[in-house]
């Protein structure tokens, strides 16, 4: 980690445990004296949050597949049992539902931070990856738990997106059938989904672990965007930033349990409360709120496949953006271009969400195709272009002196 | 740094909410039909509860009604003691769980046989399988009522609205036999029958059986059957918002004095 290590074991046990497994230096200089920018902002909050909602994502998670039962017959009665029979099932089952939508909350501000402050640039570019990596496994989990009540949408949701693996030339056929475990969406697959969706929060919890360390390598980035350059810029993680995530995460945990207890079912869709039936198709499909800026890039193509391939796309074009962006300046603070072109693309992003959850037809279908276009050139066309033809403000020398950063700092 | 920090928090909450709010609404919305009034309900809000005498008006309602047709799965005789509920005494629950025949079995020579239901039981279904539901009206199939205020776009305010609100069909709009016209139902035909007549019931507490009076009770009592733990989960939310808040305000004055040295 950048500097020495300062834990100094104080009694016998942590001397003798020191030498054989030095794990309490790790934590040591990992959370407590861990040399963090001192100009943080609320913004970097979220890093702790998202650690929150992973941990309780697994516990209550662990707690419902106690009662929860992985069958065709007897899953959508058994989520019922929970919520009326199980000792505070009805909390632990909305905590675990609502906590996947505060969970995305959390990743979009945390990755649109990112994309303002310019996180992602030398030398963080693994560590972005490694966010990539996580929210991909997040949208996984997140798409196979909401399979798991065995509802209305859960069925054709899940229909829905497995179908896109059979727009593949060739193998595609192959392929669906293969996620099935049959010729279509039914036990087999409601089987391995649960198996699967115990699975990846665990790789998640991994790949933090490698996404936490790819952080502590370099140190955090910062508001203005300049590397820390001495200890006059730093002051240690506890408890200056303890004390500050401390603070964040319990305002976070009020809106959290606003939703739990007075509106946990306004994030999920009625249909969810019919038990599935391969039958009869409801009205609209719609996946939930934190899929549907994707969910309309892949309806605004007229082509399955490309509409498939656009969708993957939006997501793995995420992975290019540390060489997509060429400008040497981290902090937006300091792009005043740049600054318009990302608000353009919150907009963007915020327009494609709300086009995701119209019928796609008509108008709608128009927008989102401009939302789709703008989307890609954001990324492909203004970024590489910015960072050439755009003047930065004069960056400040250091982060102790940000005012200096009127005068220019040749 | 500080202030504009809080600002930064704040501005993260409020995006929050108007960004599920505004993508939520939309996907919930119930096509071409008619929006349903908005009714004030004792259960809305911050401090909701139901109403005792309207939820055992609206199981009257229930039983003499639509459990012709409509199963119950979820719920059982013993769910009408608990505390949030209806709250009949264990001996009334008995007596009502009486007045059904469940089937039990196999005794002891391998026979089904029926008996008195008894209050661990769930209601019994009126037809023993949906095949049965459908023939007796006209193809169409009896949803279950259990989780129906959930699992309607709309909630109370539609089941409501969807059973006071049976129009004369307009002109023009041609309706099969075996269908009737209900603004409230997405492209406006249910096969549903009225269901709700003046006077269809004889309510033991004397309050006057209207149309409007027995669509309010029986959908509060649905509302309850959907959601047995709303009086439960309102009342403990209330006190974590209140724990939550004092511990957000130590944090924040805990914050202050630590970051003060730095200034």
């Amino acid at each position: 980690m950048s500097g020495e290590s300062t834990y100094n074991p104080s009694n016998g046990f942590t001397k003798w445990m020191d030498s054989r497994l030095p794990i309490l230096r790790l934590a040591h200089d990992s959370f407590i004296d861990y040399p963090t920018p001192k100009n943080l902002n609320y913004w970097w909050t979220f890093g702790g949050i998202l650690t929150f909602c992973l941990v309780t994502q697994i516990i209550t998670g662990i707690i419902l597949a106690m009662h929860y039962t992985p069958h065709v017959d007897f899953a959508f009665n058994s989520v019922e049992h929970i919520m009326r029979n199980v000792n505070y099932g009805w909390l632990i089952r909305y905590i675990h539902a609502n906590g996947a939508s505060m969970f995305f909350l959390a990743v979009y501000i945390h990755i649109f931070r990112g994309l303002y402050y310019g996180s992602y640039k030398a030398p963080r570019e693994v560590l972005w990856i490694l966010g990539v990596i996580i929210y991909l496994l997040m949208m996984a989990a997140a798409f196979l738990g909401y399979v798991l009540p065995w509802g209305q949408m859960s069925l054709w949701g899940a229909t829905v997106i497995t179908n896109l693996f059979g727009a593949i030339p060739l193998i595609g056929e192959n392929v669906a059938i293969w996620l099935w475990g049959g010729y279509s969406i039914d036990n087999p697959t409601l089987n391995r989904f649960f198996s699967l969706h115990y699975l990846i929060p665990f790789l998640i919890f991994g790949v933090v672990i490698l996404h936490i360390w790819a952080l502590h390598v370099p140190g955090n980035n910062n508001p203005v965007g300049i590397s820390v350059k001495g200890k006059q810029d730093t002051v240690p993680f506890h408890p200056y930033y303890t004390v500050k995530d401390g603070f964040a995460l319990t305002v976070f945990i009020i809106l959290f349990a606003y939703f739990i207890f007075f509106a946990p079912n306004v994030l999920g869709h009625a249909d969810n409360y019919i038990q599935a039936n391969p039958l009869v198709t409801p009205a609209h499909i719609v996946p939930e709120w934190y899929l549907l800026p994707f969910y309309a890039i892949l309806r605004a193509v007229p082509d399955k496949l490309g509409g498939v391939a656009l969708m993957f796309g939006a997501i793995l074009i995420l992975f290019l953006l540390p060489w997509l962006d060429t400008s040497k300046v981290r902090s937006a603070r300091y792009r005043p271009l740049f600054r318009q072109f990302y608000a353009l693309l919150v907009l963007d992003c915020l327009l494609l969400g709300y086009l995701g959850a119209q019928p796609a037809e008509g108008i709608y279908i128009v927008l989102a195709r401009i939302g789709t276009v703008y989307y890609f050139a954001h990324f492909l066309v203004v970024l590489p272009v910015l960072g050439i033809v755009e003047k930065p403000k004069a960056v400040p020398e250091s982060i102790s002196e940000p005012v200096l950063g009127a005068q220019p700092a040749e | 740094m500080m202030r504009f920090g809080i600002k930064a928090g704040l501005a993260a909450a409020i995006m929050a909410v108007g960004l599920s709010a505004a993508v939520s609404a939309p996907a919930n919305a119930a096509g071409d039909a008619k929006h349903p009034a908005e009714m004030n309900w004792q259960f809305d809000g911050l401090f909701g509860t139901y109403d005792r005498n309207a939820l055992r008006r609206g199981f009257q309602v229930y039983k003499e009604v639509c459990a012709s047709c409509h199963s119950l799965n979820q719920i059982a005789f013993r769910n009408l003691s608990q505390e949030g509920g209806p709250e009949f005494s264990e001996a009334e629950v008995k007596a009502i769980a009486k007045e059904y025949l469940v089937e039990d079995g196999p005794d002891d020579y391998g026979d089904m046989f029926e008996r008195d239901a008894l209050p661990r039981d769930k209601f019994p279904s009126p037809y023993p399988n949906e095949n049965a539901a459908r023939a007796a009206n006209g193809g169409a199939y009896p949803p279950d009522l259990s989780l129906i205020t959930k699992a309607r776009g709309g909630g109370a305010d539609y089941i409501h609205a969807l059973l006071s609100g049976y129009e004369e069909a307009p002109e023009g709009v041609e309706m099969r036999a075996g269908l009737y016209y209900n603004p409230y139902m997405a492209g406006g035909k249910i096969a549903m029958p009225v269901p709700l007549l003046e006077e269809l019931v004889e309510y033991s507490d004397g309050t006057e059986a209207t149309v409007e009076q027995m669509s309010m009770d029986v959908t509060h009592f649905l509302n309850w059957t959907a959601e047995p733990e709303l009086e439960q989960r309102k009342r403990m939310g209330f006190m974590v918002l209140i724990y939550l808040s004092i511990f957000a305000g130590l944090m924040f004055f805990s914050m202050r004095k630590i970051w003060a040295d730095l200034h």
